[in-house]
Parts: C-alpha cells; structure tokens; sequence
C-alpha cells in the first residue's frame, strides 16, 4: 500500500511538472509559431476563417519573404541596426568597463551611493528624454542620422552596463589583482593585463545585451529618424509594413521572425552569466 | 556571493597605494559619469524646464509659465484615468510575473532532458524586439483574423457569430496589454527567480527533508523567504520596464479604446509629439519619476536588508 501511493504520488508530481512546462512553454513561444506559419500562408489563406488556421493548406509561399527583401528596404535596416548597434557597443564597451571596475574596487562608501544614482538613472525612461533629445539632435544638425542613434542610445546602455559589469567585477576574488600587483603590476596594469582577460564571460554578456537594447529601442529611432534608407529595425519594420488598415502579415511576422532568432542563440549561451551581474550588482 | 567579507582585508598594508588609487577609480569612473551627466542628467533638467513652460513642436521661444501645465493635467480626467491604468497594469502584471515566474523557475529548477531547448524556447519573448513581438500578438488579437476566436469557435465556447473584439473593449483591451506584457517579462523574472533557486545550498533542502517537513511548509517557511531579496530585484525591473514601457500600448491599443488602456508613458508620448505640446507631455511624463524612484530606494533597501547570509 505504502509504496503504491508513493509510486502514485511520484507519477502525479510528473505529470504535473510536465504539465507547468508545456502549459508556459506554449504561451511563450505560440506568438513564435503564428509568426513562422504566417510567413509562409498565402493571403487568401490568412483570410479565410472557414479553414484551420493552425496548420498549412497551400504549398509554403516565399511571398512574403520576396516583398520584405525586394519591396521593402529590411535588408538595409539590418545593415543600419548592425552599424548602430556595433559603435554603441563599443562606446559603452569602453566608458561602462573601466567605470564598473572603479565601482566594484576603487571606490568606498561614496561608491555605493553612486552605484545606486548610476541605477536610478535607469528610472528615467526615455518617454521623459525624448522630448528635450528631439531639440538637441536637431540643434547639433543630426536629425535623419544615424549617428543620432549612436550618440543617444548609450545614455541607457552605459547605466546598465556599468551596473552590470560592476557586479561581475565583485565576484572576481581580490587575491588575482593582489597577486599581480606583488609581481610588480600597477593597479590599472593588473586591471588590463589581468582582470580583463578573465572577464571576457562577463564582457561578452555587455556585448549581446547592449546589442539587444539597440535593436528593441523604439521611441528614440522613431522620434529622429524619417527617412526609410536610415530606420533601424525595430521602427522600419511596423513603419513600413502597415499602410493605414493594410497590414501585411505575412512579411511583418516574417521579418520578426528572422531577426529574433539569432540573438535568442546568442543570449541563451550567456544568460547566466547575465542574470548574476543582474542581480549582485542590485543586493550587494 | 563569496566575496563578501574581503573589504577588510584590502584596508591594511599598503598605505602609499591608496593615494593613487582614489585617483585612477575616479579617473576610470570619470567618462561613464559625464556620459551619463550630459545624456541623461541635462536632458532631465531640461525636461523639467520644459515642464514649467509653454514650449511646442513649432515655437522657437518658450516663456515660463510656472506650474500652469501640471495645473491643466491634474483637471484632466485623461490624466486620472491614465495614472489609474497605469497603476493597474503595473500591480496586476507584475503580480502575475512574480507567481508565475515562481511557478516556472521552480519547474526549470529540476533537472530533466531537454531542459536548454525548454530554457531557450521560454527566453524567446524577452530576446525579440518588443515593437515586433506586439505586432505579433497584435496579429493573434486581430478583431476578425483572431486566432483565440477560431479556436474558440472550433470548440464551442464563443458563437458562430459573435466573438470577443479582444482591442476594442475596455476591460478585455486591458486584459490583453497585460498579458502582451506578462509574455515579454516573464522569461526576465522567471531567470532572476532560477538563479536565486541555484543558490540556495543544498544542506538545507537537505535537512528539511531529513526534519520531514512537506513541501508547503518548505515553501512558505524557507525557499520564498529564502528567494525574498532576488525577487525583489526580478520585481523592481519589472516594475520599472513597465511604467516607462509604451511601445506595448501604442502598437497594440494606442490607449484606446476611449482611453481606456492610456497610461502616463503613451500619454506623454501622443501630448508631447503627436498632439505638439512638448510642455505638457514633459510634465506628464515626469509625473511618475518620485514614485519610481521611491519605489526603487524601497526595493533595493529592503533586497539588502532581507538578504540572507
């Protein structure tokens, strides 16, 4: 008796579990499948409520891939958002580094507090900054530019980064720096020849999150910039792809689809590394 | 989390280095803070002195008219249905982020095969482009097209003829954003909550198993208080990612319908750009920064308070 109502207990604790994981893996990736079926449904397809939607009944079309890559300019907003995207990394890459590193070993208490107004930085979203940016990028002459884009966007990569990187810092003993400095290293020596090097797992995560934000910024891109040759993705894509009531499904789901995907990859490899300077950096 | 009682030990010793150092930390720090200055700190400014005068799209002067804008929005019954909407999908949204994150980090936390494709499959919402991944749920909301319709009808549950317009109603358009957002900051939440499951040492489940006590208990008494100031953290982003957040609203609802899903960010935005009156959107928009501030100091006073050590 006893073991059975264990055995009975431990298949319910497994049917459960099981159940919580394909109940929420479905939520989150079903906007994924609508997307990858929609692509390839001709339009008449998508509009007919009498079949079922889930599934294809034509052959795959590459409709809607041809009108995203030929009709519209996708190809050179990828090229724009990876432009963007590479000098903001290296501009935060650069000052949010360094910057991490003085927070999380050269600075006392005042350090502390100075973490914390780097992170509250972050509570002013751009909904407040777009304004008065609207009238400075247009007084420096950078209105349709991208390098607009490049100047504004590490105003919330670098807090971030910054943040992060400092709690990567912290979890590197002390004792490698210490060591270095005794066989003859300045501090900032060790810093270069050692600290960094070891970090590489930490710099990395800067890299792809940084890279993330630009391509998911929106208000920025769509306050400055109006010409179609100079859209990031985020912007061009629902810009471009509804006209008026029109909206093109197929494309916009198509074009989602694709950038996505890569940097899911990416960001998988290194969320761990992620989610710790995420969080050290908020407790200790 | 191994690095915490080091402090001390840096302080002895090397007395004529420590000149030097304060330097080269404010040196190193030096770049990030005139950046953050010059890009956030002077745009901030201005957006208060914005605030406080009459300034649009078109003007080149702008006079200073006091507190006249935040007097003419705090009259608006846009304003108290925005702030009033903003506070629901807040609480809501991250209340359901927060038990639902706990749900599923506890599910990932087991070992099973499969789990890297089940932990890359649920990162996905947070990896996309949140304009593209709403304009994909704008697709499964649409009025006629609608995805959830069809298989409700399919199944029995809505008429043949009449279905749920899930945008163009007000409480269900509310409904919806909040799960448009619960989507997107679930997989953030879900693998803060993990990485503080990780780090929970093992002796203790261990001796709790061995002490007998069932799995509520353990619950309640020793993993959430446990998890208490990473959640904290996990729930501070998310509050702050979706009080300033206004792409979700402005591609799926535009506030609509009659104002019923505007909340202060997407009301600053059709003020300040789309209506003209930068004045008035400045000041709509700085109208939550003391509550997030206060609300950032209180979370991350009380993660490092509840910390565990």
């Amino acid at each position: 008796m006893q073991t059975q109502t264990a055995r009975i207990r431990r298949w319910g604790g497994r049917v459960g579990h099981f159940g919580i994981l394909a109940a929420f893996t479905t939520f989150c990736t079903f906007p994924f499948y609508w997307m990858l079926i929609t692509t390839f449904k001709q339009t008449n397809e998508l509009i007919d409520s009498n079949i079922n939607p889930f599934i294809l009944h034509n052959p795959p079309t590459l409709e809607n891939l041809r009108i995203l890559f030929v009709d519209t300019l996708y190809g050179q907003w990828m090229l724009n958002t990876l432009i963007v995207g590479v000098a903001v990394v290296a501009i935060t890459l650069l000052v949010a580094v360094p910057a991490g590193y003085s927070l999380a070993r050269l600075s006392g208490r005042w350090g502390q507090q100075l973490a914390i107004g780097i992170f509250l930085t972050y509570l002013i979203p751009p909904t407040i900054l777009f304004i008065p940016f609207s009238r400075i990028v247009g007084n420096l002459g950078l209105q349709d530019s991208l390098w607009s884009l490049v100047l504004v966007y590490p105003s919330f990569t670098v807090p971030f980064c910054t943040w992060l990187m400092m709690g990567f810092f912290k979890t590197i003993p002390r004792d490698i720096e210490e060591a270095a400095m005794i066989d003859g290293l300045s501090r900032f020596g060790a810093f270069l020849k050692v600290v960094v090097p070891i970090s590489t797992a930490g710099i990395l995560t800067v890299v792809i999150f940084t890279f993330t934000l630009v391509m998911q910024e929106f208000v920025y891109a769509l306050t400055f910039i109006t010409s179609s040759s100079q859209y990031t993705v985020s912007v061009g894509v629902p810009t471009f792809l509804v006209r008026g009531d029109v909206y093109f499904w197929g494309s916009l789901m198509g074009a989602c689809l694709i950038v996505s995907l890569p940097i899911a990859i990416l960001y998988n490899l290194f969320v761990d590394r992620f989610v710790a300077g995420f969080t050290v950096g908020a407790i200790k | 989390m191994q690095t915490i009682s080091r402090n001390t030990i840096s302080k002895g010793g090397r007395g004529h280095f420590l000149e030097d150092e304060k330097w080269l930390g404010r040196f190193m720090l030096a770049p990030a803070v005139i950046y953050i200055v010059a890009l956030v700190g002077l745009p901030f400014l201005l957006a208060i002195y914005y605030s406080l005068s009459d300034v649009t799209v078109g003007s080149r002067s702008l006079h200073f008219v006091g507190m006249d804008n935040f007097r003419h929005i705090l009259d608006s019954n846009t304003f108290w249905r925005s702030l009033r909407n903003t506070l629901v999908f807040t609480l809501v949204s991250q209340l359901l982020v927060v038990v639902l994150g706990n749900i599923l980090a506890m599910a990932l936390y087991k070992n099973f095969r499969g789990k890297w494709l089940v932990r890359f499959l649920i990162l996905l919402p947070w990896v996309a482009p949140i304009s593209l991944g709403s304009i994909g749920w704008l697709w499964i909301f649409d009025p006629v097209y609608s995805v959830i319709n069809w298989s409700g009808r399919a199944l029995g549950i809505f008429a043949p003829t009449t279905w749920p317009i899930w945008l163009g109603q007000p409480n269900l358009a509310m409904a919806s954003v909040i799960m448009v957002d619960v989507w997107r900051l679930l997989p953030l939440s879900t693998v803060i909550i993990l990485a503080g499951l990780s780090s929970i040492p093992q002796d203790i489940h261990d001796a709790a198993a061995v002490d007998g006590i069932g799995f509520w208990r353990r619950l309640f008494q020793i993993t959430l208080p446990l998890l208490m100031p990473i959640m904290l953290v996990a729930l501070l982003f998310g509050i702050v990612f979706t009080v300033t957040d206004m792409i979700v609203i402005y591609v799926l609802t535009r506030g609509g319908p009659y104002d019923t899903t505007q909340v202060l960010s997407s009301l600053a935005f059709f003020t300040g750009i789309q209506g003209g009156d930068l004045a008035e959107g400045a000041a709509i928009s700085l109208f939550l920064f003391p509550l997030l501030v206060a609300v950032a100091i209180l979370f991350l006073t009380l993660a490092r308070r509840t910390e565990v050590t």
